[in-house]
């Protein structure tokens, strides 16, 4: 017995997409994020697609080759409207809103056979739902990539060497020290200090908020690297709070020079370098 | 079979990595280096390796070893310029090198043995000590 489903959506196409349209205008809210033509172009184009798609004899997988397109457009839809602020239960019910329409369809057209009707109505709605979900899913990939991203430049950004007097660096640490991160920071404290021939770095821990063992560690090693290298650190703006964990920890800061504030780090790189500072009006 | 030069400047030793080190080049190197130590009795030696791009854990221990060898006989170590990879790995291998003396670079090094030197040497002036008895004293050893 073959569905009744693409004989509907070739019969109906037009009907479907206006009963759709009001139905998603009457249940959407965030009528400002999108405007009509849009949305009446994104009905349009799916209800087309999908009809091509049901026309090739598959209605259960929707991960094969005929719902390339739908999935496509889905994919595409879902993606702009995360970038444009939906929930995902808003881009998901973009699909879901579909089945009113094509469900009242069903009914009008098989209201004599009941066993059709019900054996087509489960297959929509499988159908339907597994579109919907896919939509969900494509979102939340979007996000990731977002979160991704944004991960990324952080890590970029957060990570700046900056030269404060000739032959002296400092390394504002801002935020929580994991592995990946003191790597990045390492490795750039390093080529810094081959670039700009220095001998002292200042690593300057006031922006990180707690210091576990392995941030110390962490510390530790880039430390011991850039004195392989043939530069001293100094490591300031300790906070007593912090200075208290170091301690508690048993971590083993002895051979490491350690001043309170980047100021008084920098007098001493100063000193080591052989200058200082003088006031040049009484 | 190559071999890395060791160069004398006065009572330092220049040794200067420019190749490649593989295992047999460095225990080459470690006993030439020794042996140079003895003979010319020197006081410190420099050794620059700032063109090694790569070490692996072989490399990095006959590195250190080689600067404690120095120091075992009597020669301030000076290791310079080494590249920021070679020294990321060193600590990741557990080498850092405690007690060896290490520059940005030659210039740097030098100042610091002449400097950590300086008293030494001001004294060797004033009352030189013969080559053979430290050949003996450290042909013992």
């Amino acid at each position: 017995m073959g569905s009744k489903i693409p004989a509907i959506l070739d019969q109906y196409g037009s009907e479907l997409l206006s009963e759709w349209l009001q139905e998603i205008l009457a249940t959407n809210n965030r009528r400002g994020l999108i405007k009509e033509a849009e949305l009446r172009e994104e009905c349009r184009e799916f209800i087309h697609l999908f009809r091509e798609a049901v026309h090739q004899n598959s209605l259960s997988d929707i991960h094969s080759a005929p719902w390339n397109e739908v999935r496509g457009l889905l994919s595409n839809i879902s993606r702009i409207r995360s970038q444009k602020g939906f929930t995902p239960s808003e881009t998901a019910s973009f699909v879901f809103s579909f089945k009113q329409p094509l469900f009242s369809r069903l009914r009008r057209e098989l209201a004599q056979d009941g066993e059709a009707l019900v054996e087509d109505v489960w297959t929509a709605t499988t159908l339907l739902d597994k579109l919907g979900l896919f939509t969900t899913e494509v979102y939340q990939k979007t996000r990731e990539e977002v979160i991704l991203r944004q991960q990324e430049e952080l890590l970029e950004l957060s990570t700046p060497v900056v030269k404060l007097w000739e032959g002296v660096l400092a390394l504002p640490i801002i935020g929580t020290l994991d592995s990946a991160r003191t790597q990045v920071v390492m490795e750039s404290l390093l080529q810094k200090i081959v670039e700009t021939g220095s001998d002292i770095a200042i690593i300057d821990i006031t922006g990180v908020p707690t210091v576990d063992t392995l941030t110390a560690q962490h510390l530790l090693k880039t430390i011991t690297a850039a004195r392989l290298m043939g530069a001293e650190c100094i490591i300031s703006g300790i906070r007593p709070q912090i200075a208290q964990t170091i301690v508690y920890l048993g971590v083993d800061l002895a051979g490491v020079t350690t001043k309170s504030s980047l100021a008084d780090a920098f007098k001493l790189a100063l000193q080591r370098t052989g200058m200082k500072i003088i006031r040049t009006q009484a | 079979m190559e071999r890395i030069p060791i160069l004398q400047m006065g009572r330092f030793l220049l040794v200067t990595i420019q190749v490649d080190m593989h295992d047999r080049l460095a225990m080459a190197l470690q006993d030439d280096l020794t042996n140079r130590i003895n003979q010319v009795s020197a006081r410190g030696v420099l050794i620059d390796i700032s063109a090694l791009e790569i070490v692996d854990s072989f490399i990095g221990r006959v590195l250190a070893n080689i600067a404690k060898m120095a120091q075992v006989l009597d020669a301030e170590t000076v290791v310079v310029g080494m590249q920021p990879a070679v020294a990321i790995t060193l600590v990741e291998l557990g080498l850092s090198l405690t007690g060896i003396r290490t520059a940005l670079n030659i210039e740097k090094g030098m100042l610091l043995l002449q400097s950590a030197l300086q008293d030494d040497l001001k004294a060797d002036e004033r009352s030189p000590v013969l080559p053979e008895e430290h050949a003996g004293v450290y042909g013992e050893m």
